[in-house]
């Protein structure tokens, strides 16, 4: 039995959870012109994958993941601006689909945080080098 | 030192940052993804018919004046099967149910509605997931709310309950 059991599970097929259905043709084909290609590719590694929430949809083997990269490269090879679908995909999912954060509201925070820190620092070091001389 | 308050900032920003830690361990995390299409039209969309005997799904079926919940399942997806007595109870409350069926096949839709029932008026089949990427939806089961001129009101993510029963009536009546 003890043997038995683990062969079984060998033999156990997995469950097929994701349903079944097309992968949309531009889920997995690369652009014909590469530049256009290259440009999809920057901004699909700059899009978050709904379904397996910490990779991008270019890293993501998601059905979701799939159908975004189709809809990156549509609308890329229509010759749509990258920040115009990066916008077209807030515009559906919020700002949380990008791992690319706005310049404004919190976003600003973030993009103006290090220099904040780094003129802080400076100001801080220039006491201390004072008093020394 | 002539400015001793200057010693305390260095506490205050630890203060902060540990605030902040303790805030974000208290908080309940929210893994659920919302879509950001409430208060929007529902975007253009044409489904095949997701199985025989049951009408196809496009935007204008919904649209013509009856608030009525939109309902995003998959005959492979278990919570779908948990909320399927509590969309037969919301059909009885005169609510008129559509639904979008995600990655499936005819005969599997046929047989889920012949096991739990058919609340549907209308069922769309998306196989490529290219409507609910337009929705903003990011899973199944998923329920909409849609006003009678085809305006997104209200996203519930995740199986209907019993407890979410009245509360979904009460949206679809106050669309009315």
């Amino acid at each position: 039995m003890r043997t038995f059991v683990p062969l079984l599970l060998m033999l156990a097929a997995p469950v097929w959870a994701q349903g079944s259905g097309p992968t949309p043709a531009l889920a997995n084909r690369q652009l014909a012109d590469p530049a256009q290609e290259a440009q999809a590719m920057r901004l699909m590694h700059g899009l978050r994958c709904i379904q397996c929430q910490g990779q991008s949809i270019a890293d993501s083997d998601a059905d979701m993941a799939g159908t975004m990269r189709a809809e990156v490269r549509q609308q890329i090879a229509a010759g749509q601006k990258p920040h115009a679908i990066r916008s077209w995909m807030i515009d559906r999912y919020g700002e949380w689909v990008s791992f690319e954060p706005d310049m404004k509201g919190a976003g600003l925070l973030l993009w103006i945080a290090p220099f904040l820190i780094f003129f802080a620092a400076i100001w801080l070091a220039r006491g201390l080098f004072r008093r020394r001389t | 030192m002539n400015r001793p308050w200057l010693l305390w900032i260095p506490l205050a920003v630890v203060a902060f940052i540990g605030g902040l830690a303790i805030y974000g361990l208290a908080v309940p995390k929210d893994d659920q993804v919302h879509s950001a299409m409430i208060g929007k039209k529902l975007p253009e969309f044409a489904l095949p018919a997701a199985t025989a005997g049951v009408p196809a799904l496009s935007n204008t079926d919904m649209a013509d004046g009856k608030p009525r919940l939109l309902n995003i399942f998959a005959s492979w997806c278990l919570p779908c099967k948990a909320e399927a007595p509590h969309l037969e109870a919301l059909k009885s409350a005169g609510v008129e149910i559509d639904a979008i069926a995600i990655r499936d096949k005819p005969e599997d839709v046929a047989a889920f509605l012949a096991e739990f029932g058919n609340p549907f008026r209308r069922i769309g089949s998306d196989s490529e997931l290219a409507v609910q990427l337009k929705l903003g939806s990011s899973g199944v089961p998923e329920t909409y709310v849609i006003g009678g001129d085809g305006t997104i009101l209200f996203q519930h993510i995740g199986d209907i309950r019993a407890e979410h029963v009245p509360m979904l009536i009460e949206k679809v009546n106050a669309a009315k």
